[in-house]
Order: structure tokens, then sequence, then C-alpha cells
């Protein structure tokens, strides 16, 4: 296949982190850096296009296809650029059971788009997500890296207002964790005790409602 | 009862001679760095376990402790250390899965995210049991924070010398690569992680070879949950006595639980193995928030039980699951309040496993990936019958036992358990069109 190089290599000038990642695994592992080189170019263009795939491929030794053999079965690599905010849903159990789907309803009504879309200016895509490890603080929506937990309605309208400004909030870390162990230990530590996620408390910075 | 207490086995956290270890630190803040977990008894263990004792040691002190692994199968961890071959020159991987990925789990997040010394020191006492040269911290995805967090420690490790060449001025010499993952339940699986870990596919491996005989890249390999390698630093610090002294026959030790759904104090609390669901759900979390009709003892992929006192009294240990045709899995209870339809909660979940099934074998990717949800999505829609209900369930019995990993089974026991406790719920929606609960509207303000 011939295709013009329309664009300059992505790692061209990254050689040093570059070596830094293949150098993580042994000789005889050099596949095992696929993952983490399809995490910077996602990272950096928002979506993994062909001619990456295709350099990937070259810098690892291995054919295209393989490359999205890999890049197909996971969730979180995507082919199509995500927006700025890419919003992602729990879908599963415990966050279902504190209104997930409700949120995901209100995030399309409110943004025009659904699970699997970017809006026009390429702010906003959604992404409906399996089990975010956040079942205790449900429910969670991931926005890019970060979680926000225990979204109820106002604090997601706040956030989204927030994105339509440009801002991501600081996000506020809930627990709902061990009360004795974190007191206990807080006493132990001659510390205060720490002022965040014990039992069900109000966010403690950049909180939303 | 406060006599026995005294004296037997430690079953319930409110004995007072229980304590709190693996969770201590967690939530503090600031405990996430090498000067807090230093100045707070940290690197004690791997300190004690490098210098003072054999590998073959620190295998017997933890088989001696009774752990058995936390990932949810529950294997003891010191018997599969043993299995690792004698030493040959090539290289020896010990793996954390990291990949915390089941529904009503999040227990390990926790210790990546605020205490993940704790991990890396666990790390270095399984490297040490087993003579490994490397080792590999698979965390999802997702977990981002924790991801950030790791790799700061492990570099923090390293510069002080707890990695790298000759720990401690002993002969191990060890380091820690963190691999993000990218977003799939499989990679829980421990053939699967390796072959995700090696750039591949995660389709499970076919066993034998067992990990220990052909692991990653082919080499000896053990993998370990991140509350396994967490507990095995206590248990070289305060001995495999102290470990045994807590939970029941065939559980010992500490646990963490995790419980969600409508309850007043969702969250995770450290106890010992063997305290009853009530102690969990009622002194803990603060009992029901809205009307409770069932709850899922460990996790999506562990089958339900009624909202009975003969189940909420049952002790959370192995034995006790299993013999009630349940699993303690994960420890990650789940409430289920009574207006949830049960049909509609399962679609919730087979959901799940039909998007996690990696294809690879027939019975989960017909009947996992496209025929459970298809049925139950027509069921809620109000379009099935009588008949749908009984293919469902004709499906579900099928598929058990037949697929090539666990996550089909995974899938049609609470499948399973759904039809045993609540096969009304099924038949009032075959009949009626609508759910017998039709509440809707989950969201808080």
């Amino acid at each position: 296949m011939i295709e013009l190089q329309t664009v300059a290599p992505f790692f061209a000038d990254k050689q040093e982190r570059l070596a830094e990642i293949l150098n993580r695994y042994p000789p005889q592992g050099r596949r095992s850096a696929l993952m983490p080189l399809l995490w910077e170019v996602q990272n950096a263009e928002l979506h993994v296009s062909e001619a990456r795939m295709q350099e990937i491929a070259d810098i690892l030794g291995i054919n295209v296809t393989e490359v999205k053999g890999v890049m197909s079965f996971y969730s979180t690599y995507h082919e199509h650029p995500l927006g700025r905010y890419h919003l992602q849903v729990c879908s599963t159990i415990s966050c279902s059971l504190a209104g997930a789907d409700q949120m995901y309803d209100y995030l399309v009504e409110e943004l025009g788009i659904v699970n699997g879309e970017r809006d026009a200016e390429g702010r906003f895509s959604i992404q409906k997500v399996e089990c975010l490890g956040s079942c205790g603080t449900a429910p969670v929506l991931q926005v890019n890296d970060t979680y926000y937990e225990r979204v109820g309605r106002s604090r997601c309208a706040h956030l989204i207002d927030a994105m339509r400004r440009g801002e991501l909030p600081a996000p506020w870390r809930e627990r709902g964790s061990d009360i004795a162990g974190a007191e206990k230990a807080a006493a132990a530590s001659g510390l205060g005790a720490s002022g965040e996620g014990q039992g069900r408390q109000g966010p403690t910075g950049g909180g939303a409602d | 009862m406060a006599d026995a207490s005294q004296t037997g086995p430690i079953v319930s956290r409110h004995d007072p001679r229980y304590e709190v270890s693996m969770y201590r630190y967690v939530g503090v803040d600031g405990a996430h760095t090498l000067d807090f977990y230093r100045s707070h008894g940290g690197y004690d263990a791997a300190r004690k376990a490098l210098t003072t004792m054999t590998p073959e040691q620190v295998v017997d002190e933890v088989k001696a402790s009774g752990l058995r692994g936390r990932g949810g199968a529950g294997f003891p961890t010191g018997v599969k250390w043993s299995f690792m071959p004698p030493p040959d020159g090539r290289p020896r991987y010990v793996l954390c899965n990291a990949d915390e990925s089941e529904p009503g789990s999040f227990k390990d997040r926790y210790i990546l995210e605020d205490d993940p010394h704790q991990l890396i020191e666990g790390m270095i006492i399984a490297a040490h049991a087993m003579r490994a040269t490397h080792g590999f911290i698979y965390v999802r995805g997702e977990y981002m924070l924790g991801i950030e967090r790791t790799v700061a420690a492990v570099e923090e490790a390293r510069s002080a010398g707890l990695l790298g060449e000759k720990i401690l001025g002993s002969e191990l010499s060890f380091d820690i690569t963190v691999h993000r993952g990218a977003g799939a339940y499989i990679c829980g699986e421990e053939t699967a992680l390796m072959n995700s870990l090696e750039g591949l596919r995660a389709n499970p491996r076919l066993k034998p070879p067992f990990p220990a005989a052909a692991g990653l890249y082919g080499m000896p390999t053990t993998i370990n949950n991140v509350e396994s390698l967490a507990s095995a630093v206590h248990i070289i610090n305060r001995g495999a006595a102290w470990f045994a002294s807590m939970g029941t026959e065939d559980s010992k030790g500490t646990k963490l639980y995790q419980i969600s759904g409508p309850v007043h104090r969702p969250g995770i609390y450290e106890m010992p193995m063997g305290a009853t669901f009530r102690e969990l759900i009622y002194d803990f979390a603060g009992g029901p928030s809205l009307e409770p009709k069932a709850f899922i003892p460990g996790g999506s992929s562990t089958p339900m039980f009624p909202w009975e006192d003969r189940f909420l009294d049952m002790n959370m240990d192995y034995g006790t699951l299993a013999k009630n045709g349940s699993m303690l899995g994960t420890g990650g209870v789940i409430v289920i309040p009574r207006d949830k339809d049960i049909v509609d909660l399962m679609f919730n979940l087979v959901r799940f496993y039909a998007h996690e099934s990696c294809g690879k074998c027939t019975p989960c990717r017909e009947g996992v990936a496209h025929w459970l949800p298809r049925l139950y999505q027509k069921l809620v829609e109000g379009l099935g019958t009588q008949e749908d209900v009984d293919l469902i369930e004709d499906l579900a019995n099928n598929i058990r036992g037949t697929a090539f990993c666990p996550l089909a089974d995974a899938c049609v026991m609470p499948v399973q358990a759904s039809f045993k406790w609540f096969r009304d719920e099924y038949e009032y929606l075959a009949e009626h069109k609508v759910p017998k609960y039709g509440k809707t509207d989950w969201w808080q303000a």
C-alpha cells in the first residue's frame, strides 16, 4: 500500500520518550510497548489515526493489522477524534442504581450527541462505559482521565456549565471509605483527620453543589 | 459472647483485638509518599524478609498464614508461590493484577492511590520468596490517579535503593514496571492479562501450562492481586499466627469488603474474614437507604441472595458462601432495592458481560455476547413471552461450565440465581409486558 506521508512522524521529535517506553520491557518483550505507544499518541491527538498505527507498527516491527487488532480489542482506544472533554458515563450496576441511565439521558439532551459521538465543535464526546471501580461513590462521570464522583443532577449541570466555559473543575475526592480506619490512622500519625471522603461528605475542592 | 470473642478466632470488627491493617492509612493526606510510608513502619517487612528470612521461609510463612488469593478465586497464595520452578538463569516474573474491573469492586484502587508503597513492598517480598527478577503492575487504564501515584512511588523506591540491584544489601535484584491497561474486564483473567501485557489481544490462554511453568514471555510467572500482596506485608511484619488468629476454618486474616448500592455509608471496610453480611451492611454501612430485596455477596459474578435473615447472618468467608451456592469473590457487596426490577437489573449485568466477552470461544461469543442480551432486551421492552423466559434460563443452564475461561460462568451463574429467587418478576414481565417494579428514575439531586 502506497500512502503519501502527509504528517510528520509522531515520535520523530520524541526519541527520548520512545526509548524510555521501550526500555520498560525486556528485549524479548518489545511488543509490550504497543499499548503505551497507543496511549502516547491518543493522549496528544485525541485519537490514533491510520498513519500513527503504521508508525507504531514500524517501530515495533509488526504488521499494522496487528496494531489494529489490539486497538479494537480495548474500549479506550479510539480511531476517531474524541472531544476535548470526553465524557465517560459508567453504566454498570451500582452506578445504574444511582441514576447513571438518567445522567446519560440528560447529557444526550443537553449536548445533542449520543454514545460514540462528538459534537460539531469538537468540544464534547460521550461514551457509555462499563464499571469504573467507583461503586461506593456512584454515579461516576469520567472526564478525560479524571473521575467525578457522586455526580447528582446539580453537580452534573455545574460540570457541564464549567466545561462550556472551558474550565475543568478540580475533582472532589470522595471515598465513603473506612471511617474508623482513617480516624485511627490520623490519630496515630499525628495528622488531623483527613478532610476527604469519610462517609457522605460534600466535595472538598472545586465542589459543584 | 464477649468472653468467647476474647479467646476464639477474631471474626468481628467489633472484637477489641481487631485492628485495621491494609487500610490503616487510606484516606490520610500524603500517605502515598515514601516519607510518610517509611515514617509509619514502611519497608520494615521487606527488610525483615530480605535480611533475616530465606525465600523458603517467606513462602512457608505465607502458607502458614492461610492467606487465599483476594482477586476472587481464593487460591492459597503461599501454595501458588511454591509452584515456581527452581531458578535456572531465565528471567522470572511476579505480576500484580491491578485490573480491578469486577462490578461492585473498588478496593484495590485506593491502595494504588493512597498507599502504593504498601503494594510495592508486597511485591518485593513476593520477589524475594520466588527469586523473581522483574515485576509488572498491570493497572486498569481508567485508574489514572492510581497509575500516576504508583509510578511515582516506584520511582521514589528506586531512588531510595528499595528497587534495583541488591536491594537492602541482599541478593535480590528486582525492579518494577507499571503497565497501563485500556479497558477490558477480561484482563483480570491471569492468562489474558499476560497476553495483554505482551501487546496482544487479551484472549485467555489454555491452561496448562500454568503461569509458573510458562507465563509472561514464556517464563516462570506468578500473578497476585493487589490485596493479596498488601496482605503479605502484614503477614511478614506480624507473623502468620497473627493473621491466622482472624477468620474462620478455611478463610484466614483480614479482608477489604466493599459495599455499594442504596446504603447510608457505601464504601470499603476492612474486617476480619468471617464477619457477617449483617455487620457490614448495618453496623458499618448504616443499613439500606431504600427498602431492599436482595444482595449480591461478592461482586457482580457471584450469585445473589434474597434479603432474608438466614443469608444476612452468613459469615463472609469462602466456605460459607460456597456452601450456600455462591462465592466470596472480591468481597464486593451490592444491595438491590425492592423497586429495581430484577429483569432490568440482570439485563444491565448481562450487557456488561456481553460487552466484555473476548469472543474466543463459542458458548461465550454466541451465548453471552449475542443471545442473552438480545433476549433480555426483548423482555425489558415488553415484547417477550413465557417462551423467552424459559429460553434465557435454558441458555444459562447450558452455557454453565462449557466456556474456555470463567467469564461466561461469571455471567450465567447470577442469571441462574435470579431465576432461583425472583422467577416471578420474569413471569410478570412476560405476561403483563411491563415490569413488576417500574421505578426508572434513580438519579439524586
